[in-house]
């Protein structure tokens, strides 16, 4: 039997009967790594020798307390993590150049609730530099391959989480959306990916990129897994003013595969020209499967997509460039050698440490927070965002969930959009809105298309409606058991 | 056109930096004087991914400035971020208030030139943090950053440009430490930095509207900002009379100098890119909240002048001396209480006191002494034990090394002589000794009484009772 094969549900469930160890899952993973990591590159660090210790106390933990492990314990599961999660005395890159060396001095606060779990981390996975594309190929660190087809890309910016799932060689990963840097890449690589609420996960320790959209979330095989994870890592943390005081919720509760009384609203407008037939084709399979399982389907409309792109660039540029000024050279990261005044510091240690779309993005959010483009760009920006939201709330009135694809197309090849940076950023145009609205949605895969490659389906909740759209998304992947049917073939 | 015929203009921004025990966005102390980057975490130094979370007593510390200042409170305000790239500043931006501070529209009453009573508008309050510092190292030329300034929380407080002297200036920063250290939410002290002021200053022709403004900056005691004020609208005028024009521009004042240098003009003038931050949530304070502060709030100057010149009869000048600081007012309150001698207490204050303060250079709240060593020292003058010219020994004692008044008298053998008999006999030997001055007196010359008393003074070194002695002589010349 593989270990890597199976779920994180699966494999609790042996550990809680003794039938393997942690250590043995933890090398089983290791291994995978071993065997695939050069293949499809989704690590920036591999942590063996900590992952191994401790996987050997989980062991002794596991030993000590006899049978009383309950059913939410996860003491000895290995995970992988984001590389934009500070890590105490593990290299926290954000895949750039800037911080290529830099050890964090504490652990965000995801990675304690990790640590907390006793749970071994295997290492930390390649990303779009500072959480900045959709490709992975913003990574100064390396390239990382779609599992499914290696001259592809697996998405970003979690690109490393996503393909390093889908090619078991974590059992699951924890990666931050900011646009759908969770959700695109876990629909590119074929594995479940969850936005939640902005303010239900701590940001604190997450290298933040654009605060106001930023959020943790799971990458994980399947939906119990993804409900699982966001039990560890959801909750109020007084460290993240944003993060809210929410009752405590087990979401593995909410998957009852069961659907009739769910009011499903399919936008129209996020079905429109820009979207791959193919892809609109397996959605359109996926609400029939919806209605033979007894759920109210309806169009409905949602004209914000286009608005949300906009405004979403102008946001998250402008956090970002006020975010990023901390890369100075002077505290940590690179400093450049050639410098003769403190401005020449600044400059050649950014320009040498920061990547072209990090570049870009700077200068972008530097225009729009500029004095006299302010009013003309921010200011309108976040009008938008309210009338966004608004949209929403509407529709959420009349649906539990609505349903729409993920990505425009299926995973596209490596270097066919990196110099193109529009075409690039459309690819964010169904993801980019729900972080806008500051609400939760799931990707989940529905089919493959004619290549093989993996389409994902986004199911969007209102807001801390999670429980809802992990029952909906549930009871779909029981229906069409994705994994049973599909397997990423690394075809080169 | 003479300089009379000139208005200056000044408004002032003063930070202060709050007394609260942590930092405004971390739990790191703000003790002043550590050593370099001790007092720091991964939020004040901007490590990644760390975030801040605003210090309530902050907020609580700055309304109560506001209420003190006679702003009306924001219940709904918020956080701003102020970018700019400087290595004392770690996350590159200055966590501030734009456009909604937290305390807005207030005012302080001071009195202008002539004695008159005048209100300086304060526009707005708002709070932020600190920076940290740069030391410059001499030897390698280069500089080196410590953090534990910064994330130290401030209020800024800014006044509408409703002062028209250095002198009214001077009042207004007075009485502005005055409130903020009987409110005691900052300590204030200008030498440490926690008080720190730029100026703003134009002139312009009586009857026309207002000049350009250049803002001045670097000023480190009350005493610069008053020379600085000077200095600048004499150079505006100059300007101004010789056809140039102002331009607006910051300067640097150079207290050696004694006069201001430019820092940067108005082509350098930084785009701080201000925008709301994302990071804290907005700041809502409910009336509850506001009213209880109110409630709480300690008695003022103001309040204390009425108090001190009805219960205790204090003339007004006297009164605003001993409130226009909280130490003076605190030592004159707890001194007199224990006493009894509240004048006495008074003039020991407003009188000797305050001249070796001036004389040292020191602030008020420098005072070695305490209020039951100053109350030790009118008891024993009001009790005879000393003399008052002894009691000036007794005070630059208690400057040099402070301990009980009666200590220092029998330490130093100063006890005043009382004894009736030793008294005579100094009398006595004087009489004999200026036979001149004897038959002066005499002669109806009365002038010759003081010159005795003041030759039998120095025989006991101060020590006799003047009074005793007066009643002495008096008694033998007369015989």
């Amino acid at each position: 039997m593989d270990l890597t094969e199976l779920t994180v549900h699966e494999l609790q469930k042996k550990l809680k009967n003794k039938e393997v160890t942690s250590y043995e899952i933890t090398k089983a993973y290791l291994d995978r790594i071993n065997e695939k990591e050069n293949e499809v590159g989704a690590f920036v660090t591999v942590t063996e020798t900590e992952a191994l210790a401790d996987a050997k106390k989980a062991d002794d933990e596991i030993n000590n307390t006899n049978d009383n492990m309950g059913n939410n314990n996860l003491v000895g599961i290995p995970i992988g993590i984001k590389d934009n999660l500070c890590t105490k005395g593990i290299k926290t890159t954000c895949s750039s150049k800037m911080l290529e060396d830099f050890v964090s001095p504490y652990n965000a606060t995801v990675v304690e609730k990790v640590l907390d779990e006793k749970m071994p981390i295997l290492g930390k996975l390649n990303m779009d530099e500072f959480a900045m594309g959709s490709s992975t190929e913003n990574s100064a660190i390396k390239v990382t391959h779609n599992p499914w087809d290696l001259n592809k890309v697996p998405g970003g910016s979690s690109g490393g989480s996503a393909a390093a799932v889908a090619t078991n060689m974590v059992p699951w990963a924890l990666g931050s959306d900011t646009g759908g840097s969770i959700r695109q890449p876990a629909s590119l690589c074929g594995v479940v990916g969850l936005k939640p609420t902005y303010g239900l996960v701590s940001r604190y320790g997450l290298v933040a990129f654009a605060s106001s959209l930023d959020q943790v979330g799971p990458i994980t095989k399947d939906v119990t897994d993804c409900a699982m994870l966001l039990n560890v890592i959801a909750g109020h943390d007084e460290k993240d003013s944003t993060s809210y005081d929410t009752p405590k919720i087990d979401y593995t509760t909410s998957l009852k595969n069961d659907v009739k009384e769910l009011k499903i609203g399919v936008p129209k407008e996020f079905f429109g020209d820009g979207i791959d037939k193919e892809v609109k084709d397996k959605l359109y399979e996926a609400i029939e499967v919806y209605k033979e399982l007894g759920a109210t389907v309806e169009e409905c409309s949602l004209n914000v997509a286009e608005y949300a792109l906009a405004t979403y660039y102008i946001i998250a540029c402008a956090e970002a460039s006020s975010n990023l000024g901390r890369f100075d050279g002077i505290r940590y990261g690179h400093r450049t050698t050639n410098f003769s005044s403190l401005k020449e510091l600044y400059t050649n240690s950014r320009t040498e440490g920061f990547g072209d779309e990090v570049k870009r993005r700077i200068i972008l959010g530097t225009y729009v927070l500029s004095s006299g483009y302010y009013d003309a760009y921010y200011k309108k920006a976040q009008k938008v965002r309210t009338f966004v939201k608004q949209k929403f709330d509407e529709q959420f009135k009349k649906y539990d969930v609505l349903l729409t694809p993920v990505s425009p197309t299926t995973a596209f090849k490596i270097g066919e959009k990196k110099e193109n940076p529009l075409q690039m950023y459309l690819a964010d145009i169904c993801t980019v809105s729900i972080n806008i609205a500051s609400i939760p949605a799931i990707s989940l895969p529905c089919g493959v298309d004619s290549n093989g490659m993996p389409i994902g389906m986004q199911l969007i909740g209102d807001r801390f409606a999670e429980e809802t759209i992990l029952n909906a998304a549930y009871t779909f992947e029981q229906k069409i058991k994705f994994r049973e049917n599909y397997k990423p073939t690394f075809k080169k | 056109m003479a300089k009379e015929d000139y208005e200056l203009v000044v408004g002032l921004e003063v930070h202060a930096e709050l007394s609260t025990k942590t930092k405004i966005f971390c739990s790191c102390p703000t003790d002043f004087g550590a050593e370099p980057n001790t007092h720091i975490c991964p939020v004040c130094t901007a490590m990644p991914g760390a975030l801040p979370v605003l210090n309530e007593k902050v907020v609580e510390y700055a309304v109560k400035a506001g209420l003190a200042t006679n702003c009306s409170i924001s219940k709904d305000s918020k956080n701003d971020r102020k970018n700019y790239f400087y290595p004392d500043t770690p996350k590159a931006y200055q966590i501030s208030q734009f456009d909604k501070p937290l305390c807005e529209n207030g005012y302080i009453e001071i009195e202008d030139d002539f004695g008159n009573p005048k209100k300086i508008r304060i526009l707005r309050i708002h709070i932020e943090d600190d920076a940290g510092k740069l030391n410059h190292n001499e030897f390698s030329g280069g500089s080196l950053v410590d953090l534990n300034r910064a994330g130290v929380p401030l209020i800024e407080i800014v006044s509408e440009p409703d002062i028209r002297s250095s002198l009214e200036a001077d009042r207004y920063l007075k009485k502005l430490k005055s409130i903020l250290q009987y409110i005691d939410v900052s300590d204030c002290k200008m030498q440490e930095g926690s008080l720190r002021a730029d100026v703003n200053v134009s002139v312009h022709k009586k009857g026309e509207p207002f000049g350009t403004r250049c803002e001045m900056k670097n000023m480190n005691s009350f005493k610069s900002i008053q020379r600085a004020i000077d200095y600048e609208k004499d150079r505006q005028i100059y300007e101004v009379e010789h056809g140039n024009v102002i331009t607006q521009e910051t300067l640097r004042w150079d207290d050696m100098d004694g006069r201001t240098y430019q820092m940067r003009d108005k082509e350098d003038a930084q785009d701080y890119r201000y925008f709301p931050e994302p990071d804290l949530v907005a700041i809502r304070l409910s009336n509850e909240y506001i009213e209880k502060i109110r409630a709480e709030l300690p008695e003022m100057p103001e309040s204390r002048k009425a108090r001190y010149m009805a219960e205790l009869g204090l003339s007004e000048k006297d009164a605003n001396s001993l409130t226009s600081s909280k130490t003076f007012s605190g030592l004159f309150e707890k001194a007199g209480e224990i006493c009894k001698n509240y004048k006495a207490v008074c003039n020991w204050l407003n009188s000797d006191i305050s001249r070796i303060l001036n004389e040292k250079e020191l602030e008020p709240e420098q005072i070695p002494f305490t209020a039951e060593h100053l109350a030790s020292l009118v008891k024993l003058i009001d009790d005879g034990t000393i003399s008052s010219s002894i009691g000036k020994k007794v005070l630059d004692e208690l400057f040099e090394n402070p301990r009980d008044p009666k200590t220092i008298v029998e330490e130093k053998g100063w006890v005043q002589i009382s004894d009736a008999n030793a008294i005579k006999d100094v009398v006595l030997k004087i009489l004999e000794a200026n036979p001149q001055s004897v038959a002066d007196f005499k002669a109806g010359k009365d002038r010759a009484l003081g010159f005795l008393v003041g030759q039998a003074m120095k025989e006991t070194k101060g020590k006799a009772n003047p009074k005793m002695l007066n009643e002495l002589f008096l008694e033998e010349l007369k015989k």
